[in-house]
């Protein structure tokens, strides 16, 4: 790899009590209350879930949507290590921690969704195992990558105990390591879109195309880039360090890149499956289809020149809108999309419980005070040149 | 500029390998599967129905399910859908005045919900445990509690919207129709239609239940014809009938004998469509009504199963591990160039 000048990681330091990290205990409280609430009376008893809707956010915002909102360890450790661009190195390791805590807590997060969970080692069981199940190599692909990610970040925590010796040992295998966490997120996050596919005309037809996999796998990829985008200058603010501009904007240009291809095939799928006039067709559907397209559409005005790349607020702007668009292509295909019983509602209506957005909020309180005790005790953002 | 490039290409490449892999090749598309030649099933016609709902009772005892009650008096099994706890329900349309039966304007009529046993189940192939299972022989479409993990991906593939969980208990499992599967050993056949008094539905091989069908078709509204009740008979079973022993306790198939219970009655007056016949392949569950099927609640269906979809597309990109395998050698590849065993710089700072 080229020679670059950046600095080593470093611990921020500072104090892990305040008021955003108290909010958090609180949150993280409150979930695990309604989660023993939740395993001692089912799955009804916290939740909206019914049989016309037997998926709710638990699953369609905790793992489909959180999933590929952690999709930036994989999207820059692909750019610095699989396209060679070195430069990019300071951001790897905090995108890696966001996406080990996002990816961790979707694992957990499938269990409390599970209605049979002492089952689940079946889904290991070489004589349960379905390899027609799109779910099932849903489910064994993020199993192995959230290990293969530990191991990615082992270093960061090696080096913090001073175990320098395995740090090493660990270093000599990176490379491998690297390459199964760059092929099994591609796996799963496609495959994500294709769970889809078996519900058939159950999905409005914006949404169900045989070309999911391609959809799903490049809108995460877009995804993981506008998260960087969005933490980085989020931690900047927050930590009051200077923002990465001269990554940021070139980073943002290869984002784009992404984006382009995916606007050119969904749109393209759009019209040649002839679902395009469903999206002119007033309803709810529609209305969603185009906050989901428009969130896809404006990044690349507002970013579009490379003057505007500069600009942080912009970037800042089009990081939220990517991550936006991203979501509602899933929460649309997944929830807004479907439909029981093809013509009929059947009765069935969803609307979250409150439990169930705390405990998803409990889950992302879990993962910010991961990200602010690790940042703030383990090597993983670059040092400040200038001491603060 | 010339890596700028390089990564361009490598994108591109990157987007349409993905693309490609998501645009099945004709050649490994798997097709929709056809019914077992021996499969078992029923068939609902509606204009026989007279909505007594003798079959959802005895449904209720061949599962041991509990009552479910929407009433204020709790007196009667009263569920207005199938659930986790009822498998079978019989519903009513109603329109305007209805003055008469099967009629669609004015007119109500009986359906039948129950599992379709699809030839090409979208709820088997979802299963990532193998929990839900299709017999080879018989196609019935099965339950394993033991080996389900409650992730509902089978309820929410479901067309007909028919494996249901039981979101009340911590312990809850899937609860769906399984064509009485745990009776037959005994020579019992499908609950519902053992107990049904006027053969609206008849159990028997899949194949029989469409030739009689399609025999309905063919009559003429109003004119007088035989109709069979219970079980469907293969036509060349009479001469089979008995055990090796003689005794004539046991018909060919293994179902217990029982007296010909058919009976003259006017034929209704028949859409021209079996229902189950084509939808998503063929379904092992036929239907006949008067009144149009999606009035009544079952969804228009095209005749390819999305299974087959699904599995073209998993397969294509998974089968074998070819295509995972190649690309982790190349990325392998890539990654042992970039990457220096010291790679990962702490301690570097400054170089």
């Amino acid at each position: 790899m080229a020679n670059h000048n950046h600095a080593a990681p470093a611990p921020v330091g500072g104090s892990l009590v305040n008021a955003l990290t108290l909010t958090c205990g609180v949150l993280i409280a409150l979930m695990v209350a309604i989660l023993m609430v939740r395993f001692l009376f089912g799955l009804g008893s916290v939740t909206a879930l019914n049989d016309g809707y037997p998926w709710g956010i638990w699953v369609v915002v905790d793992v489909v949507i959180g999933s590929a909102f952690a999709c930036g360890g994989f999207s820059v450790a692909m750019l610095v290590y699989i396209f060679n661009k070195g430069e990019y190195h300071p951001l790897v390791r905090p995108a890696l921690l966001a996406s080990l805590f996002g990816y961790t807590l979707a694992g957990a997060g499938v269990i409390f969704d599970l209605g049979r969970p002492w089952n689940v080692w079946h889904m290991f069981n070489p004589w349960s195992i379905n390899l027609n199940s799109v779910m099932f190599e849903v489910a064994v692909c993020i199993s192995l990558y959230i290990i293969v990610m530990w191991i990615e970040f082992s270093p960061v925590i090696l080096e913090q105990q001073g175990k320098l010796e395995l740090k090493k040992k660990v270093g000599r295998a990176m490379f491998f390591i690297i390459a199964l966490g760059t092929l099994l997120p591609m796996m799963h996050q496609s495959s994500l879109g294709t769970l889809l596919v078996v519900l058939g005309v159950q999905i409005h037809p914006l949404w169900q195309t045989p070309i999911q996999p391609a959809l799903y796998l490049l809108s995460a990829i877009t995804m993981g880039y506008a998260v960087v985008l969005f933490e980085s200058c989020l931690t900047s603010t927050a930590y009051r360090r200077k923002i990465e501009g001269h990554l940021l904007t070139p980073l943002a240009k290869i984002m784009l890149g992404f984006l382009a291809v995916y606007l050119v095939i969904r749109i393209a799928d759009l019209v040649v499956r002839g679902a395009l006039p469903r999206a002119f067709v007033p309803s709810i559907e529609a209305l969603c289809f185009w906050i989901e397209m428009l969130s896809f559409i404006v990044p690349l005005i507002l970013i579009g020149a490379e003057d505007n790349r500069r600009n942080p607020a912009r970037l800042f702007l089009a990081g939220v809108l990517l991550m936006l668009g991203g979501a509602m292509l899933r929460l649309n295909g997944f929830l807004i999309g479907y439909e029981t019983i093809v013509g009929d509602s059947g009765g069935f209506s969803y609307f979250p419980t409150l439990a169930e957005v705390l405990v998803t909020a409990g889950m992302f309180a879990l993962e910010v005070l991961g990200y602010i005790i690790i940042t703030r005790r383990f090597p993983v953002l670059p040092r400040e040149a200038a001491t603060h | 500029m010339g890596t700028r490039r390089d990564f361009l290409k490598g994108v591109l490449a990157g987007s349409a390998a993905a693309t490609a892999g998501a645009v099945a090749s004709p050649a490994l598309a798997r097709e929709t599967r056809p019914r077992p030649p021996e499969a078992l099933g029923l068939l609902y016609d509606s204009t026989l129905c007279v909505g007594c709902k003798a079959c959802v009772a005895a449904c209720k005892t061949a599962n041991e399910n509990p009552a479910e009650f929407s009433t204020l008096d709790h007196l009667w099994d009263t569920p207005l859908d199938t659930s986790g706890y009822t498998f079978n329900l019989i519903k009513m349309y109603r329109n305007g005045t209805m003055d008469a039966k099967d009629q669609e304007t004015n007119g109500f009529a009986f359906m039948k919900t129950s599992c379709m046993h699809c030839g090409d189940p979208s709820c088997v192939s979802a299963c990532p445990v193998s929990a839900m299972t299709k017999d080879p022989v018989t196609g019935v479409v099965g339950y394993n509690p033991d080996k389900c993990i409650g992730c509902r991906y089978c309820v929410a593939a479901c067309p007909f919207g028919i494996p249901k969980y039981q979101y009340d208990s911590p312990t809850g499992r899937i609860g769906k129709c399984e064509l009485c599967r745990h009776r037959h050993k005994d020579g019992h056949y499908s609950a519902c239609a053992e107990v049904c008094p006027t053969g609206a539905t008849l159990f028997g091989r899949t194949e029989d239940l469409l030739a009689e069908a399609k025999r309905r078709l063919a009559m003429k509204p109003g004119e007088m014809n035989r109709f069979p009740r219970g079980h469907l008979r293969h036509a060349q079973e009479k001469a089979l009938q008995g055990k090796p022993d003689g005794k004539g306790v046991m018909m060919r198939a293994g179902w217990r004998d029982e007296p010909d219970q058919s009976y003259e009655t006017q034929a209704g007056k028949y859409l021209q469509h079996v229902y189950g016949e084509k939808e998503y392949g063929g379904t092992q569950v036929l239907k006949l009504s008067g009144v149009n099927f999606q009035k009544l609640g079952m969804p228009d269906l095209p005749p390819d199963a999305a299974a087959a979809m699904s599995e073209t597309i998993q397969h294509t990109l998974y089968g074998g591990l070819l295509m995972p395998f190649a690309v982790l050698g190349a990325m392998t590849f890539v990654a042992k160039r970039n990457v220096k065993p010291e790679d990962d710089e702490s301690g570097k700072e400054g170089t």
